[in-house]
Formats: structure tokens, sequence, C-alpha cells
């Protein structure tokens, strides 16, 4: 057993990367899997980094954003899930696993809830095991 | 009647090959009707498969760079159009990806929703009208007794010609407007300065929603979608705000919007624009502000509605998208 997933989370600026940061000052410890990017909202994730981040080679995807009715920006966050639904429809046609996408409300005091799902989400990827994406389309080019 | 084109001295050498595409493309060029005279006087055809008899020998014969242009339409396939794509990349001074086939993949990239095995079961096994019994696949070699025939490989993957070989320019569409060749060809013809290497040309940079027609309104709220045959459209307003899902926001223009005027929605031949990688992730962008619910059953009621997101966002750019095929393990 020696695969290590890489998952790639999108945070947004006020609830979740606060929620994450808040676990991390209570020296909460949880699995070590997650890459963090930091968005302003989670409306600013376009499909494009998702897919982007599933090419390269992430074993899953995290986008976590604030409660409904909570967004710094009123309605960032409903576009976000919009989105998530539509992506999550596309990349099942696309033969990726539905446990590779997840999407999480974490506010700004949940600092457990973030330890506790980033704990969840690695451990159903390690029961789907590592993504087939990036050798898949390592497109042969065929330029010699 | 005098030509409009310069006729420069010596004459340029054109060719015009296919790989995996339907004809369409080279039909484009005989589209340019009685201008087709003033490319002819400006440019000799040294390769024209639709058109001309020659023979694969006598184009490989040709020295390095001896061919001014090449437009090359559809996809990389299988091995035959691999090789040709060499051979014309080394003959030629300019390679220019054709249509939406050699620039995205096109409708034979679809075929990467599946692989090779599995359109070989569903071709030579599976259809109504198939009787083999002794599961006969097709072969790359055979020998009779004049010989060993072969026949081009096909390839698992459907590629772009960029995926293949150096490109120079990409003219989009499918097939690309004929006038928007002739404003190219001219280009190249009376010498004027090219653009860098790489480009789009012969279309805009920004989306087919900028030249659109159609009444809009900035606030495009969707509670269902429909398919085209499902509403009566009123000629007027935006498809998108009447539910029928247009690829307008995610397709570079350049085409006329020939298809919304008439009165059919856009379906993205052109590509995507300047600013957007994957004409898919632009659509799915776009759509997401524009669904009008909140809650996640709603939503869900109102995506189920686009019976098939991957192939209508990527009905010619399956190849060319970020994530390129269908995952099949």
């Amino acid at each position: 057993m020696n695969f290590r997933p890489t998952i790639v989370a999108f945070l947004c600026n006020w609830c979740a990367y606060t929620g994450a940061d808040l676990a991390g000052t209570s020296r909460m410890r949880y699995a070590p899997n997650i890459r963090i990017i930091r968005v302003m909202c989670s409306g600013r994730i376009d499909p494009t980094f998702i897919l982007t981040a599933f090419q390269q080679g992430a074993d899953g995807v995290l986008i976590c954003g604030c409660h409904p009715g909570d967004c710094h920006y009123q309605t960032g966050n409903y576009k976000c899930l919009r989105r998530f639904k539509l992506i999550s429809k596309y990349i099942a046609q696309m033969g990726i696993e539905p446990e590779r996408l997840k999407l999480e409300w974490i506010s700004a005091s949940e600092g457990k809830q973030f330890a506790e799902l980033v704990n969840e989400m690695t451990k159903a990827i390690l029961n789907v095991g590592p993504s087939k994406i990036k050798s898949t389309l390592e497109v042969k080019h065929l330029k010699s | 009647m005098p030509s409009d084109l310069p006729i420069p001295k010596p004459k340029l050498k054109l060719a015009i090959y296919w790989g995996a595409a339907c004809g369409g493309c080279c039909v484009s060029v005989l589209d340019t009707h009685e201008k087709l005279l003033d490319i002819v006087a400006a440019a000799d055809l040294v390769f024209w498969p639709i058109a001309m008899d020659i023979k694969y020998k006598d184009v490989e014969a040709f020295p390095d760079k001896s061919i001014d242009v090449t437009l090359f339409n559809g996809a990389v396939r299988n091995s035959e159009n691999k090789r040709m794509a060499q051979v014309l990349r080394s003959k030629s001074k300019i390679l220019v990806a054709y249509g939406a086939c050699a620039y995205m993949g096109g409708i034979p990239g679809l075929a990467n929703f599946h692989n090779r095995d599995e359109i070989f079961k569903r071709v030579y096994d599976e259809t109504e009208s198939t009787v083999n019994p002794e599961k006969i696949r097709p072969q790359t070699e055979y020998t009779v007794k004049e010989g060993k025939l072969d026949i081009p490989e096909m390839f698992n993957d459907v590629y772009t010609l960029n995926q293949v070989v150096e490109v120079d320019y990409f003219i989009p569409g499918c097939p690309p407007q004929s006038e928007r060749l002739l404003e190219v060809f001219t280009a190249i013809a009376t010498g004027a300065q090219l653009p860098p290497k790489g480009s789009v040309v012969g279309a805009n940079e920004k989306t087919n929603c900028d030249e659109c027609k159609r009444k809009k309104t900035d606030n495009k709220v969707i509670k269902k979608f429909y398919r085209p045959w499902e509403i009566q459209d009123d000629k007027e307003t935006c498809f998108l705000e009447q539910g029928v899902i247009c690829m307008g926001p995610a397709t570079r223009g350049g085409c006329g919007v020939r298809c919304v005027t008439g009165n059919s929605p856009c379906r993205g031949c052109y590509g995507p624009p300047a600013a957007a990688s994957d004409p898919g992730a632009k659509m799915m962008s776009a759509i997401g502000t524009m669904i009008d619910a909140d809650s996640p059953e709603e939503i869900d009621k109102i995506i189920g509605t686009i019976v098939d997101p991957a192939g209508l966002f990527y009905r010619f750019s399956l190849p060319s998208s970020i994530l390129g095929r269908k995952i099949i393990l």
C-alpha cells in the first residue's frame, strides 16, 4: 500500500480557508494529502481549474465555500454549486469516478469539520485507488 | 474579367489534403465559386486528392519545403493520415490546420468517447446488419499470391493535426467560411505580414454572441433546458434565454453567426474564443450562472434536462479539450 493520494483543494478566502486555518492553529491532525489553493470566492472556481487538476494527475478535487446564504459576495457559492453539479455530470460521462470530486460548505468556525472532511475524502480516494486520468490522457503525441 | 488577386511570380504552390474528414472542407474551397479561378491564377494546385489524380509517391518525391501552403483538413485517425501529415509537414513552408477536425478533432473526434476495441466490437459484431460469426476483424496486413497488401492501422485515439506535427496556422469552422479562406489566401498571395506562428486565422478573437443580432438581456435565467425541437423559437430572442443551449458564449466568431441567422443554435464549430482554452469548461461556467435555482434538488432537475453535456459542449473539440478522451480502463 504505497498509494498516497493527492487531493487539490480550492478553498474560498472568507469561510473555508479561514476554517482550514483554524484547524491548523488549533493543531488538529488531519491527512496530509491535500494541496490547498486559496481563491477569493468559490464562484471564482472555473471548470477549467478542476479539469486541469485532474489532467495533471490529481487523484481528487475538493471544493469548499461558505454555507448557502453566507457568501461574502452574496451568490458566488450558488454559482459554484450549479457548476459543480454540471461538471459532476460531465466527468461521469468521461469515466471519472464520482468520489474524486467533492463540494462541501465549511464556515470560518468549522476547523474540526474541515479536518474530518479531509480525512473522510482521503479515505474515500484510497478506496477508489489512484487516478488513471493522467496516464490515459498522456495522449501519446505522435510528434516524433 | 481581371483577377482581383495579384499574381505572385513565381506562382504559389498550393496543396489540399484530407485526413479523417467528410469532404466538406474541400467543398468549401470550391464554394469560393468564381474566385476559385483567381486562386488557380495565383497558385498552382500541386496536390488535391478530391480533384486531382496524383499518387502519394509523387508527393514524397517533391523537394522539401517546395509547397508554399498546405491546407490539411480532417483529424488524424489512422497511420495513413499520420504519414501524410508528416510528409506534408516536411514538404510545406506553411502548414494550415483547415477546419474543425484538423484544428480540434471535429466530429470524428467524438470517437474518443470510445476506444478502438469498443468501436470494432460495435461495427464488426453488434450492428443490426452485421453477420460475422467468425468475429473477423480488419487486419493491417494480408498476403495474397501477388504479394503482401497493407491497409492503414486505425489508432485507438483521434488526434488533432497539431498533436501529430507542428502546425503554422489554424482556420476553424465546419467547414470554414469560404470568404474567410479567401481573406487568408489573399494575405498569403499578396505577401502581407502574416500573424505569428500558431495563430488562429480567418476568425475573430471574440465570441459569436458579440456579433449575434438576437435580443439579449444581462440577466439570463433558465428554469428548464429545451432541445431545439421541443420549443417554438420566436426568431428574435437569444436562444439561451429561451432555454435552448447555444454554444455562442464559448465559440469564436467569424462564421457570421450563420446558424443563429438560420434560426438554429450555435454548435461551436469555430472553437473556443482566444481567451478560453476549453469550450466545454467555458460553457459549463456560463450555464452555471444562468440556472435559476439555488437548492441542490432543483438544480439537479434543471441539469437533468441537459441530456448529454459532454457530447453537446465538446461536439467539435473532444480531442483538443483538457480531458481529451473518455477514460476507459
